[in-house]
C-alpha cells in the first residue's frame, strides 16, 4: 500500500532534480551558443528566451516566404513616422545624393557609403511580406544590397555578434544578431516595386528584414555599427523598441 | 488511504457507459475525484488562458479589424470590423480618441503565457494518454454517442438540472465531447494559427501559413477560436455552479469531493 507513494516520492524527487539541473545546463548551453536575447532578463525573460532560442534553432538559415508578382499589394500601407527633420528635407531636396551610411565599430575597413554607391553594389530582389506587430501586413517587391555584402566589404571582424543600425530620425535604432545580419534576405533596401524606395516606406534606405516585424525594419538608415556587446547602446536592451518595452527579437 | 489507484477520478457514471467500472459510490466522506496532474495542469492552464485572453485582447485593440488571405491593412477592406476604439491613430475607428499603447507588455506576456500553456498542455496530453485519463474519463462509449443519448444530455443541461449522484464522479457524454473538442481541436488550432502569424516560424515551416490560406486568415481564425474558447469557458463555469460550486471547486483544488454534497439526492 505504501510502495506507490514512496515510489512516487522518489520519481517526483528525481524528476525535480533532473528538471532543475536540466534548466541549469540548458541555460549554460544557451548562453554559450548565443541563444539568450539582450532582453532575456526580468519578468518576461523566460518566455522571450524560449522564443528566441527556439526560433534560432529552427530558423537560422530558413528563408522568409516569397510571393508571386500577382500577390504584391496594390495599395500598401506605409505607416506613419515622426515628422522628418530639416536635415532630412535638405538631403531630400538634393535627391539624396549627399545621403551617406557610415559603417563603423568592429571592422577592418570602416567606411562611409553614399546612396549612389549602395545602389551600385550587387543587389538582391525579393517579393516578401512586411508585417506590423499591430497585426496588419502587405506584400511588396524589395530591392537592395545584401547586408552581408556590406559587412564583407568593410571587413567585419569574426567576433562581431550584433549589427546596430540607426535612422536619421532621433532615437530610432535597432540591432540584429549575425544569423539575421548575414541572412541573404536581409537588405539595405533602396528600391520597392521596381522604383526607388519612396520616402514614406523608408527611402532612400531602409533595413529590410523580412523574417522580423516592421519595427525592426528601420527607415532612413544612416549608420551601421558592428559590435560584440549591446550593453553600451541605449539602455542595453538592443534597440529603441526594446528600450521602450517591446521585445528585441521580433520574429514572432 | 481508501484507495491506492493512481487515478481516482474514475467513477460510476450512469450516463457514460465507459465509466461503469466499480459502480458503487463508497461511503467515505471525501472521495478522490481528480488526480494531481489533472488539478495542477487545470489551474496552470486557467492562469495561462486568462493571461493570453487579456494580452490578446489588448493586442487586437491596436488593429481591431480582420482580413482574409495573406495581406490586410487600413488600405484594404476588412472582412470583420470590430468597431472598437484603437490604440493607434492610423486605424480609422470613428472614435475621436486613441487608447494608450499597451502592446509591449501585452506581446511579452502573450508569448510567455503561450509557452506556459503549450508546456502544460503537452504534459497533460502525455499524462492523459499514458495514464489512461483520456480513455477512462474523456473518450465516450460508442453507446453514448447516439442522438437520443446526446439530446437527452443536452436537454438536462439546458434545464440547468443538477447532475445525479453518479454523474458527480464522472463526465456526461456532452461534457466529454466538449472537453475533447477543446483539448484536441481548439487548443491545437490556437497554436497552429498563432505560429502561422510568426514570420520567423513560417520561414522554416511555410505550410503552416499556406495551408490556412495566408497570414491574415491565420489571424482571423486565431480570433474566431478565441471566441469559441471564451464560450466554452462561460458554459464551463455556469455548469460548475449548476453542479454545485463548492464541491466541484473542492474536487479541482484538493482532489477530493464529498459524494453527498452539492448533488441532487
Amino acid at each position: 500500500m505504501s510502495h506507490i507513494p514512496r515510489r512516487r516520492f522518489v520519481t517526483t524527487g528525481l524528476a525535480a532534480v533532473a528538471g532543475a539541473s536540466g534548466i541549469a545546463v540548458a541555460a549554460k548551453v544557451a548562453q554559450h551558443r548565443g541563444l539568450i536575447p539582450p532582453d532575456g532578463g526580468g519578468l518576461y525573460g523566460p518566455g522571450e528566451t524560449l522564443t528566441y532560442a527556439a526560433q534560432r534553432l529552427l530558423t537560422r538559415h530558413s528563408m522568409a516566404r516569397e510571393f508571386s508578382r500577382s500577390e504584391i499589394s496594390g495599395n500598401p500601407f506605409a505607416n506613419e513616422v515622426d515628422p522628418l527633420g530639416d536635415q532630412f528635407k535638405q538631403l531630400q531636396s538634393a535627391g539624396f545624393v549627399d545621403w551617406r551610411v557610415t559603417v563603423d565599430g568592429m571592422a577592418l575597413r570602416p567606411a562611409s557609403f553614399s546612396v549612389g554607391e549602395i545602389r551600385s553594389f550587387p543587389s538582391s530582389t525579393q517579393i516578401t511580406m512586411i508585417g506590423c506587430e499591430e497585426g496588419w501586413t502587405y506584400i511588396a517587391e524589395w530591392t537592395g544590397a545584401p547586408l552581408s555584402y556590406i559587412l564583407d566589404r568593410v571587413g567585419a571582424l569574426p567576433q562581431v555578434r550584433y549589427v546596430v543600425y540607426r535612422s536619421i530620425q532621433p532615437d530610432w535604432w535597432e540591432s540584429i544578431d549575425m544569423a539575421d545580419a548575414l541572412h541573404p534576405q536581409t537588405l539595405l533596401a533602396h528600391g520597392m516595386n521596381g522604383k526607388e524606395l519612396p520616402v514614406p516606406f523608408g527611402g532612400p534606405l531602409r533595413l529590410r528584414l523580412p523574417r522580423q516585424l516592421g519595427y525592426k525594419n528601420v527607415k532612413y538608415i544612416t549608420r551601421l555599427t558592428l559590435t560584440d556587446n549591446l550593453k553600451p547602446f541605449g539602455k542595453g536592451r538592443g534597440g529603441a523598441a526594446s528600450d521602450s518595452g517591446y521585445a528585441w527579437y521580433a520574429g514572432i | 488511504m481508501s484507495t491506492s489507484l493512481p487515478i481516482a477520478d474514475r467513477g460510476a457514471g450512469e450516463l457514460s457507459a465507459s465509466a461503469k467500472l466499480g459502480s458503487a459510490v463508497p461511503a467515505a466522506a471525501h472521495k478522490k475525484r481528480h488526480s494531481a496532474v489533472v488539478r495542477v495542469t487545470h489551474w496552470i492552464t486557467t492562469l495561462a488562458f486568462l493571461a493570453l485572453l487579456v494580452s490578446g485582447g489588448e493586442i487586437v485593440l491596436s488593429h481591431p479589424r480582420f482580413y482574409w488571405g495573406e495581406t490586410g491593412n487600413v488600405n484594404e477592406r476588412p472582412l470583420l470590423n470590430l468597431h472598437l476604439p484603437s490604440s493607434r491613430d492610423t486605424v480609422p475607428t470613428g472614435y475621436g480618441y486613441v487608447l494608450p499603447d499597451q502592446n509591449g507588455w501585452s506581446r511579452y506576456l502573450h508569448f510567455q503565457a503561450a509557452w506556459l500553456a503549450v508546456g502544460t498542455g503537452l504534459l497533460y496530453a502525455l499524462y492523459g494518454f499514458l495514464a489512461g485519463h483520456f480513455r477512462r474519463n474523456l473518450f465516450p462509449a460508442a453507446s453514448d454517442l447516439s442522438g437520443k443519448q446526446l439530446s437527452g444530455s443536452l436537454l438536462r443541461r439546458l434545464r440547468f438540472e443538477r447532475p445525479g449522484k453518479e454523474e458527480a464522479w464522472s463526465y456526461n457524454p456532452l461534457q466529454r465531447l466538449a472537453y475533447l473538442a477543446v483539448i484536441f481541436v481548439l487548443f491545437p488550432l490556437m497554436i497552429w494559427t498563432g505560429l502561422a502569424m510568426s514570420m520567423g516560424f513560417t520561414s522554416a515551416f511555410p505550410l503552416t501559413a499556406r495551408l490556412l490560406g495566408g497570414q491574415q486568415t491565420a489571424r482571423s481564425l486565431h480570433f474566431l477560436v478565441t471566441i469559441l474558447l471564451v464560450l466554452f469557458l462561460l458554459i464551463h463555469v455556469v455548469m460548475v455552479f449548476v453542479a454545485g460550486f463548492r464541491n466541484r471547486m473542492r474536487a479541482m483544488i484538493t482532489g477530493r469531493a464529498n459524494p453527498t454534497d452539492g448533488v441532487k439526492s
